[in-house]
């Protein structure tokens, strides 16, 4: 049992956050706050004047946030999605960073809906979308989805979440009646562990086919008009792979922070920067394929309509992101994550920032460029973002960081009783579990 | 609605009498060059062919008031839909003003209000009451002078008798001094709108996406 027993020593480095906060912490808060601030303030400029001190105009509708919106449900599928596979996989690496992954999803989807509820017009009336609801837009899809996914990956964060709010209830540090309230009168009992997995294993799997729903109807928004290049049958399935592509990039450079701020070397071993980087890998092949699918196709069919967005995106006024995006996603990371040298925390910090800003640019390049060549002749219009836009976008990262920070500061940013249960539990776990595998030796 | 292309003029009288007609707000130069203005109705160059073969003409461009919308589909509050007459209204203060109808019409007819609507203030006074007035962030459009037809139906209603074809137009329709065009039931085999309809010179606008414009052209050649 890796309940309350064991002394809190044990693993003393992951209660420090915790316990000790530095000047450096300070200094971080008060930088984000003060660009929270400054966004802020950019966007009651905005919900005073009107839409119009962004750049977008009549036919570029959209821009940064709807670009953000969809940007930031991607990141979102780093968590959940990725720690109930490697739940489920019983991948024994997943211990310590099921967790940090988990946070990601949790927090990063308020600023995925934020940035719809930004880019509306009245946003006094976002409650319409509920008191009149219409069911045939696509946008009230994503309402539904994403409401289901925000709630089944909170509880699927708060559950693993449970034995460590007793550990730290425990542990005698500051706090001790909000943690006694969530940990639920956790004991560590045997039936209080067997309820606990049975649940975590049903979120888990009950989180995949959300996770996957949600940003196949992010893609709808776009797939479901009838507009050049947004029309498309590849989107549903180009959006999750994009979207858990860019999910590992965001989880890789958190894991990255987290190693090196609170010194969780022993626990974010390069072995886990590898393995990821493999998946990353992965997910760059993948994304390729699905970018070389969608390209190819409508080259081919070569619809003049069509065409002259592709030729936009190629040689023409978008070529400077399409080809910033090709370059980020796939020029870079590829060959670092192809070999096991490059491979380590580093390498893989690299192609991560690399593929998360690529990822960015590939939303944009969505969005903007079939908004920029409507059907009827159109007088010209080239969107560029002003100040407010990318105030905004930079409030809302700075925003998630800040969160983020504060969520390593209230809770271990590593499942401490997970990793105890690894050590003591699973080493013997797999050993039998091989046995069950291979012919020849017998299961005791 | 008809419109004959071969009888328009390109005066733009349409787009002046709606702009006077329905409030639509002045949007100054500075703003018009960013492409924020509003036309519901609006005179669009098509060009067709290459040279030496080109052929350049204007196109009066209300809303097409589709038979099936797309901008009606997407809308998350029914703030836009299609009403008993057939017509594809729009609620302006309804709207969220997501913006989502105005990127899904093909004809981009839909505008936005990107900054609270304003008037000179010798306009202010001249401003029709019959049309409400938008306020920054929704989304309008035409919408076939709808209010006229309110009005028609009660002074019809007032006066004991039904409703007469003649009894009501749209603002453009009524501006056009060529007698370019048409307006009246597409329904109703008789109807001028609907002979012309069935003209050979008549055509749609982008018939090939199914989305059953109701707004007709007639042009020679085409």
């Amino acid at each position: 049992m890796s309940g309350n027993d064991v002394k809190p020593v044990e693993d003393a480095i992951l209660f420090e956050p915790m316990m000790k906060t530095g000047k450096a912490f300070y200094l971080a808060l008060s930088g984000l706050v003060a660009v929270i601030l400054w966004a802020g303030w950019a966007y009651l400029h905005q919900y005073r004047n009107g839409l119009g001190v962004t750049g977008l105009a009549r036919p570029v509708f959209w821009g940064v946030y709807i670009t953000n919106f969809v940007f930031f449900i991607g990141i979102s599928h780093a968590g959940t999605l990725i720690s109930a596979i490697l739940r489920l996989a019983k991948a024994e690496w997943r211990r310590s960073i099921t967790r940090s992954a988990e946070v990601i999803t949790v927090l990063v989807l308020f600023f995925g809906v934020g940035n719809i509820l930004m880019d509306l017009g009245r946003p006094d009336r976002m409650l319409n979308i509920i008191q009149y609801a219409q069911f045939r837009s696509p946008l009230l899809w994503d309402v539904a989805s994403i409401t289901v996914y925000l709630t089944a990956s909170s509880v699927y964060l708060f559950l693993p979440l449970i034995p460590d709010i007793a550990l730290l209830r425990d542990y005698g540090g500051k706090w001790k009646g909000f943690y006694r309230i969530f940990a639920l009168g956790w004991r560590g009992t045997e039936k209080q562990h067997r309820l606990l997995e049975k649940g975590i294993a049903f979120m888990a799997i009950l989180v995949i086919p959300v996770a996957i729903s949600v940003h196949t109807v992010v893609s709808f928004v776009f797939a479901m008009t009838i507009q050049p290049m947004w029309h498309s049958a590849i989107f549903g399935p180009y959006f999750v792979a994009g979207a858990i592509f860019s999910g590992i990039a965001a989880l890789i450079v958190a894991m990255n922070l987290i190693r090196k701020v609170y010194h969780l070397e022993e626990y974010l071993r390069p072995v886990h920067f590898n393995n990821l980087g493999i998946l990353l890998l992965v997910m760059t092949l993948l994304w390729f394929y699905f970018t070389f699918t969608e390209y190819i196709t409508v080259y081919y069919g070569g619809e003049p309509l069509h065409m002259m967005i592709f030729w936009s995106k190629f040689t023409g006024r978008f070529s400077l992101p399409f080809w910033g995006m090709f370059f980020f996603c796939f020029v870079i990371p590829m060959p670092l994550l192809s070999f096991r040298k490059t491979r380590t925390p580093l390498g893989t910090l690299i192609a991560s920032i690399s593929i998360v800003i690529g990822m960015w640019l590939e939303r944009f390049i969505i969005v903007v460029p079939t908004l920029t060549n409507p059907r009827l002749p159109n007088e010209t219009v080239l969107y560029s973002p002003t100040w407010i836009e990318w105030s905004v976008f930079a409030g809302c990262i700075s925003f998630f960081i800040l969160l983020y920070m504060i969520f390593t500061k209230v809770f271990p940013i590593v499942s401490i009783w997970e990793i105890r249960e690894g050590r003591e539990k699973s080493v013997a776990e797999v050993q039998e579990r091989i046995k069950t595998y291979l012919p020849g030796i017998s299961v005791e | 609605m008809v419109i004959d292309l071969d009888k328009c003029s390109g005066c733009q009288a349409c787009v002046v009498a709606c702009q006077a007609e329905n409030n639509i707000a002045i949007i100054g130069p500075a703003e018009s060059a960013k492409g924020r203005t509003i036309h519901w109705m609006e005179l669009i160059p098509y060009i067709e062919g290459e040279y030496p073969h080109i052929k350049a003409r204007l196109i009066p461009r209300p809303c097409m008031h589709c038979d099936h919308p797309p901008c009606t589909k997407v809308c998350p509050v029914y703030a836009t839909y299609i009403n008993e007459e057939g017509l594809v209204a729009q609620i302006n203060h309804r709207c969220i003003g997501c913006r989502y109808c105005t990127t899904a019409c093909p004809y981009t007819v839909k505008y936005f209000n990107w900054y609270p609507p304003e008037w000179p203030k010798e306009m202010k006074g001249s401003l029709n009451r019959d049309v409400s007035i938008r306020t920054k962030g929704v989304v309008e459009k035409c919408t076939f002078c709808s209010h006229r037809l309110l009005r028609a139906r009660e002074r019809a209603k007032a006066e004991g008798r039904d409703l007469l074809p003649e009894d009501y137009i749209p603002a453009c329709v009524q501006a056009c001094p060529s007698g370019a065009m048409f307006f009246g039931d597409l329904n109703d085999p008789h109807s001028m709108v609907s002979t012309l309809s069935r003209e050979r010179r008549a055509f749609r606008l982008m018939e090939e996406l199914g989305t059953e414009p109701k707004v007709f052209y007639l042009s020679e050649g085409t």
